[in-house]
This record gives structure tokens, C-alpha cells and sequence, in this order.
């Protein structure tokens, strides 16, 4: 006792809570990321080093887009945050594998500087960058986007035997172009095509093959909190009931297991920012989702329809916020909620 | 377990001094006692600079009708009253007593009365005239929660035994260790109010306590630990399931709370007629060397109480009065020790963070106890847009930090809820 000084103080005052919990952002994307890491790993094997240059590519141009507007507005550089890094990766997840060097790099670009940082940088953009790089890619390059596709070691681009020309979802839509409709479809329900596609012995965009490695990507998401439940059980949910109810040539699997349905509803859909935050919004969100996806699969003009579906409703997000308001504590039933 | 309350987050319990016993600290030399140290207007000082004082005596009445009032806490002289620190409100009129080193008591103070055939309102006076405040942090004088207005019946009371803050181990080494006189003064709660039902509400990360009360014979409610599971209306609707309407009191849905602290001191009062002069204080953290609970007088200076536990180990970063997650910072260590305040922390580690923007990633929606949008009130206050942060409930926060303590971009809701309150205060008055 007789030691203690007068502690000439330089306290640090700051407003409570005084602790907390460990999950902050830029642990959140690297997590996320690591997620992605498999499924990515797995596409170099399906189609090779080329998977490497061009997910490094959209990586490198996101980072760098991202740090060159931050400091030409003026704005504090965060790339070490990994929001870039994802937006990069994801946007190199819905490329077709054949796509020249420079189509990552015109999304990214796209992605980061008017998807993103026009509007405010992290946290104030309205619709998920890498879906919104991607739809313009697909606006100015279609044939690029929708053809550049690659044979996968020790399976077929389709996911059945002998048909090398189409993705699956796109052989389903018009498979008078390919052969006998009637065999074809039925290849595409059997056992075998929907498994080839669960394990990912099929081809289509970089990151979509796999069904099995982005779900255990997903659902270790899940389990850490860092994706909501309520939004893929709400998007698969809705997906796979209206999969059954519509009239599609596909079975209800099939549909789960293609067109990048699994990484949409996981990884894009949850994206923090452009989701709704109530809790009731963000079963409102997953719902529309998915069936918007399938209504484009059934009637639309484009044989997917995840990354359209996903974006109209992160348009939709403010909205929902505002009509899907939390029910305050102590808050009596009926006379609430005025506008 | 029972109904819970939706919302609310699992910080790290750390009760470390869970077993250690209380330990008496003698009078200081020197007390700050503030004139305000509960919610409503400060006492009314009776004393002045110069006045011989003995332990327990009144030094300040209440003023109005939300008031409590307090008393010397050491015998000695009163040296100044002025302005001095204060861990709530910054600063606030003290009356400063200089220890005489004698341990006198007011002459009044009375030896085990007989207290069975006291009336209500004898009961009541007693409390008021002691000052008693609610203990667990909000400091809301006793005697008028417990002086409903008429038409509002009580069918129960509830005590409050859960201690959710992390850290903090002082109510429960007073269930521990005085179990029959928190029993007592729920009793005595319990027939002012004329409330038919008396429930003792603990977390059951004290199960040691739980068995000890209901050994006793009282009604307790096992209640899943979960923070704030003690914070008022989220108590009652674990308990008994209803809800307490937004902009009202416990008292509207028929129940009061008074913490388990708060029934010992009463006790104290009616049966000793000993006025609240002190109470246990959880001191704990790697900036302290002796982490222990303390019965320290009010008053003390917290630099004293810190002596007492064998003083600073290091350059503390941040003291804090209270608990880690509703706890107030302080700018020195020469506040004193009020009715209000259950723990001293001292840190000398500490991580600051810097924040970064609202992500949106819902975690505060889910884990806010009063259902309420964190970010959009943390939106909307920024942009001082006050008449809409009341709108979206920012009156109906409790301040009770979960959602600060869950968001990864680190921002300092709570800061903004009380600063939105504020203005959204001051522009009613207007
Ligand atoms: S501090 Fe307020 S807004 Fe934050 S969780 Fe608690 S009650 Fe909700
Ligand atoms: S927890 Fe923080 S980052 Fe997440 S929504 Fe709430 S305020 Fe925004």
C-alpha cells in the first residue's frame, strides 16, 4: 500500500458498454472469404489455373479501384477491411470461366467505383457490388458472359452425357436446340445429372459448380451468425415450393442445385449492407428472392435469374425496412405502428 | 426455462469474486457525500459548513415529491459543501465531512426494534426517513415506487437477485451472506404494498444463492442467464409474462421491482432505524491488486476504496463506476462512492477501437431488448433528425448497451441514444 502514486490521470473516458463482443467487420469478410476459399480451390481443379488469373485479377482491380477512389474523394483507404477483396472474389464466382482478362476487370471496376463508392463507400450502397458488376457485364458483353464456357476435367459443361454445348439451366429452357426435348429433360431430372451437379462434376460460372463445398461454406456462415437465417431459409423455402408448384420441366432439385442458387442464397443474398435489417424484413427479403428467381427461370428471358433476383430486391431493401418496422418493447397490438 | 424476453446478448460472466466474502473498510478519512444521488431533484442540504456531524445523521432532506434523503456517512465536522466530481452527473454539490476518527453514531439509531406491529405507514416513513434508494444502479428513491398511486394495485413484487452485469458480484455475495435480511425487507416491501405474490427473480449462474433463498421458504424464479435479464420490464416479462406498456411503469401491469440490495437496506432501516450510509461494492479488474467485494460508506472517494484493495498494480487506462456494460467511465479516481454505484473497475488494458460505418448487418436489431433499430435511430440521431429517433423509439431505450456491445464496426450507440435523448427532451420542453 505504501507505493501508491497518485495516479496523475489520463484516463480514457468513453461511453458505455465498456466491452465487446468479438465480431467486428473486416474479421467478418475474412471469414466469409475463407468460406469462399474451397469451392475456389475446387474450380481451379474443374478448369484450371485460368480460375486463378481470373479471380486474382477481379481481386487485384477491386482493391485497387477501391483505393484509387477512396483517395481521390478524399476518403480514409479501408481496403484492408476486405470488403473490396470479397466484392472482387464474388464478382470472379459469376464469370464463366473462359472470359477474357479484361472482363474482371471492367466489373470490378464497375462494381467498386459506381456500384460502391458513389455512393458512400462500405456500409451506404444500396445494392450488393458484385451482382451489380456482373449485371453490367452482362449488359455489355452478353454473348462474352453467357458463352465463355468451359469443359470440366471429368464431367460435361450440362451435367449429362454427350451434350457439351449448355449449361444446364440453359438446356432446360430451350432443349429443342439440342437434341430430343423429351430425353433431354429427363436426363437432366435423373439421379445421376443431379448429382453430378451436387458434387460439381459440371460446368458453368467459377464459383457455382460445387453445391456440396459452397453449403458447407454457407453453413459454417451460418453457424457462426455471420449470414441470417431467416434469409436463406426464406429464399430456399420459397425457391423450392414454387419449384414444385410452377410449371417448370426441372425437378425441385435440380433447380436447388443450379444456376448458382446455393451461392446466391448464401453468400449474396446475406450480404449485410444491402439486406433488410428487421427481423421480419429479412424474411420478407429471402421470400421475394426466391421467387423472383423463379419466376425468371419459368417465364423469364434468361435461363437463371439469381443475381436479377437478388438485386431487384436489394433495390426493394429501404423499402422493406420501412414498412416491416420491430415491434417495440411493451408496444399494445393494433394501435401502433403510425406512419 | 422461463419465457424469456426477446433480444439480449451473452457477455463473458467473469464473476470472479463470486466467493470472496465481504470485507468491512473502515470509515475514510475524508467523505464527498453527494445531495444528489438518486433519480429526481438532490436533497435539500440541512447542514452547513463548520457543523459537528455524527454517523447517520440527516445532512440533506428530500426536496418534492422525487427525492430521497441522505446522511453522514463518518462522524466528524463538515468542512466545505461545494461542488465536486460526481461519477454520474459530472459534478454536483457535496457536503464534505472530515473524519473525527471516531465511530459515533446519531443518537437516534436504535437496537432491534420490534417491527410486527408497525403499520404501513410507519413501515414507509421509516424508509423514507433513511434515504433508501434503489440499490441495483438507478437509484430511484424506494419510498415512492413503493407509494402507488391509488387505483393502481400491486399483486406482486418482484426482487430482483439477477446481477446481469458481468464482473459485478456484490448482490450476490449479499444473498449469500445476509439472505434473511433481504428476505425481511421484501417482506416488509411486500406488506406497504399489500401485494399478494413476492417473487425473487436470480440467474441461475447463482445457484448457490437460489437454494439458499428458497431453502428459506420464498418463492424463486431459476432465470436463464442472459443480459439484461435484470434491466426492469425485461425481469417482469421473464416472471410473469407481461409486458410493461411503452412509456409506462411496472406499476401499470400491476408489479413492482426492488432489488435485493435495496431490501436489505431497508430491513436495516425499519429494524435498526439505520439510515443507507453504505453499501457493497464489487472492485475488480487487472488495474486493482486485490479484486474483492467491499462495504465501503458513501462518500468515499474512490482512490480510497482502490487503497483499500491494495491499490493500482499499474497506470490504469479507465475506471469505471458501475458494471462493464452500463457503467459510467471516469475522468479521475477522486469521485466518491454513491448509493447507486455497485462496482469500481479499474483497467489498465484496455482496446479501443476505432468505429467505422454502419454496415448494416442487423446484429443490434437482434440483440436490442426493447425492439428497437439501433442503426436506424443511430442514423437518424447523427443526422439530427430528433422528431423521427422518437418516432423509431429512441425514448424507449434502456441504455442497457447489448447493441454497442454486439456491432463490429464498434460504434458507440448507447452514446448517441443519450445524447437523441436528450435533445429529444429538450425539444419537449420547449
Ligand atoms: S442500448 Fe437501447 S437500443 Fe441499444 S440494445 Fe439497449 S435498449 Fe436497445
Ligand atoms: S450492429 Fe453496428 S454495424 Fe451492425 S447494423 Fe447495427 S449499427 Fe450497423
Amino acid at each position: 500500500m505504501e507505493n501508491v502514486e497518485k495516479v496523475k490521470q489520463l484516463l480514457v473516458v468513453s461511453a458505455s458498454p465498456h466491452i465487446r463482443a468479438k465480431k467486428n467487420t473486416s474479421v467478418a469478410m475474412r471469414v466469409v472469404i475463407g468460406a469462399l476459399v474451397p469451392a475456389l480451390a475446387y474450380a481451379t481443379y474443374l478448369f484450371g489455373t485460368r480460375v486463378l488469373i481470373i479471380t486474382g485479377l477481379s481481386i487485384l482491380s477491386a482493391v485497387g479501384f477501391e483505393a484509387l477512389m477512396q483517395k481521390m474523394l478524399g476518403r480514409k483507404i479501408t481496403i484492408t477491411d476486405g470488403s473490396a477483396v470479397l466484392t472482387g472474389l464474388l464478382l470472379a464466382f459469376n464469370l464463366p470461366p473462359g472470359v477474357p482478362w479484361w472482363i474482371p476487370v471492367a466489373g470490378s471496376g464497375f462494381a467498386v467505383v459506381f456500384a460502391k463508392q458513389l455512393f458512400g463507400g462500405l456500409g451506404y450502397n444500396f445494392i450488393n457490388p458484385a451482382l451489380a458488376g456482373r449485371a453490367f457485364l452482362m449488359a455489355s458483353w452478353p454473348s462474352l458472359m453467357t458463352k465463355a464456357w468451359l469443359e470440366p476435367v471429368g464431367g460435361t459443361l450440362s451435367g449429362i452425357d454427350g451434350i457439351t454445348a449448355a449449361t444446364p439451366l440453359s438446356l432446360l429452357k430451350n432443349p429443342e436446340n439440342y437434341g430430343d426435348p423429351q430425353i433431354i429433360i429427363s436426363q437432366l431430372n435423373d439421379i445421376d445429372a443431379i448429382r453430378n451437379a451436387f458434387f460439381g462434376k459440371i460446368g458453368g460460372c467459377i464459383g457455382e459448380t460445387s453445391v456440396l463445398l459452397l453449403l458447407l461454406g454457407g453453413l459454417f456462415l451460418l453457424f457462426l451468425k455471420i449470414v441470417d437465417y431467416r434469409i436463406i431459409a426464406g429464399y430456399l423455402g420459397s425457391f423450392a415450393l414454387l419449384a414444385w408448384l410452377l410449371p417448370t420441366k426441372g425437378s425441385v432439385l435440380f433447380h436447388l442445385f443450379s444456376g448458382g442458387l446455393i451461392l446466391g442464397a448464401f453468400f449474396m443474398a446475406t450480404d449485410w449492407v444491402t439486406s433488410p435489417v428487421t427481423t421480419k424484413g429479412r424474411w420478407v427479403f429471402g421470400i421475394g428472392c426466391g421467387v423472383i428467381t423463379m419466376i425468371i427461370r419459368v417465364w423469364g428471358g434468361y435461363p437463371e435469374g439469381v443475381s436479377y433476383s437478388i438485386l431487384l430486391m436489394n433495390v426493394f431493401t429501404p423499402l422493406i425496412d420501412r414498412v416491416t418496422r420491430e415491434r417495440v418493447f411493451g408496444q399494445m397490438p393494433k394501435k401502433g405502428v403510425k406512419k | 426455462m422461463f419465457s424469456r424476453f426477446a433480444g439480449g446478448v451473452h457477455p463473458p460472466e467473469r464473476k470472479d469474486t463470486s466467493d470472496s466474502s465481504v470485507e468491512v473498510m473502515a470509515a475514510p478519512k475524508k467523505v464527498y457525500v453527494p445531495f444528489s444521488q438518486h433519480t429526481g431533484k438532490p436533497a435539500k442540504p440541512l447542514i452547513k459548513k463548520g457543523d459537528e456531524v455524527r454517523i447517520g445523521m440527516k445532512i440533506g432532506e428530500p426536496d418534492g415529491l422525487i427525492s430521497a434523503a441522505v446522511h453522514a456517512s463518518i462522524s466528524g465536522k463538515v468542512v466545505d459543501i461545494v461542488d465536486h466530481p460526481h461519477p454520474v452527473t459530472g459534478m454536483s454539490l457535496c457536503c464534505v465531512i472530515e473524519g473525527d476518527d471516531t465511530e459515533d453514531w446519531v443518537s437516534d439509531l436504535q437496537s432491534d426494534l420490534n417491527i410486527e406491529g408497525l403499520s404501513k405507514g410507519q413501515l414507509l416513513d421509516a424508509i423514507t426517513q433513511a434515504g433508501i434508494v434503489g440499490l441495483g444502479g438507478a437509484a430511484f428513491p424506494s419510498h415512492v415506487k413503493l407509494s402507488p398511486p391509488k387505483g393502481k394495485d400491486i399483486d406482486t413484487l418482484i426482487i430482483n437477485g439477477c446481477e446481469c452485469e458481468p464482473i459485478l458480484t456484490a448482490d450476490h455475495r449479499l444473498m449469500m451472506e445476509q439472505s434473511e435480511a433481504v428476505i425481511e425487507g421484501a417482506q416488509i416491501f411486500q406488506k406497504i404494498l399489500g401485494a399478494a405474490s413476492l417473487v425473487f427473480g436470480i440467474e441461475d449462474n447463482k445457484s448457490d444463492a437460489i437454494r439458499i433463498f428458497r431453502d428459506r421458504g420464498v418463492r424463486v424464479l431459476a432465470l436463464k442467464t442472459k443480459y439484461p435479464q435484470g434491466a426492469e420490464k425485461q425481469l417482469i416479462k421473464a416472471i410473469l409474462k407481461r409486458e410493461v406498456p411503452r412509456g409506462g411503469l411496472p406499476m401499470d401491469v400491476g408489479c413492482v421491482v426492488h432489488n435485493v440490495g435495496t431490501c436489505q437496506a431497508a430491513f436495516m432501516a425499519v429494524k435498526f432505524r439505520k439510515p443507507l450510509i453504505d453499501r457493497i461494492v464489487t472492485v475488480a479488474g487487472d488495474g486493482v491488486r486485490e479484486n474483492k467485494n467491499v462495504l465501503v460508506r458513501i462518500g468515499t472517494p474512490v482512490r480510497d476504496v482502490i487503497d483499500f484493495c491494495g491499490g493500482y498494480t499499474g497506470k490504469p487506462k479507465m475506471i469505471i463506476s458501475g458494471g462493464p456494460m452500463m457503467g459510467i467511465a471516469q475522468y479521475a479516481d477522486d469521485v466518491p462512492v454513491i448509493k447507486g454505484t455497485s462496482g469500481i473497475l479499474v483497467w489498465n488494458e484496455i482496446t479501443t477501437v476505432e468505429p467505422g460505418p454502419c454496415v448494416r448487418c442487423a446484429s443490434c436489431v437482434d440483440a436490442c431488448p426493447m425492439g428497437l433499430m439501433p442503426t436506424e435511430i443511430y442514423g437518424l440521431v447523427s443526422n439530427k433528425k430528433f422528431d423521427m429517433a422518437k418516432e423509431y423509439g429512441v425514448l424507449d431505450c434502456i441504455e442497457c448497451g447489448c447493441c454497442a456491445y454486439v456491432c463490429p464496426s464498434a460504434i458507440p450507440l448507447v452514446h448517441y441514444f443519450k445524447y437523441g435523448k436528450n435533445e429529444v427532451w429538450r425539444m419537449s420542453k420547449k
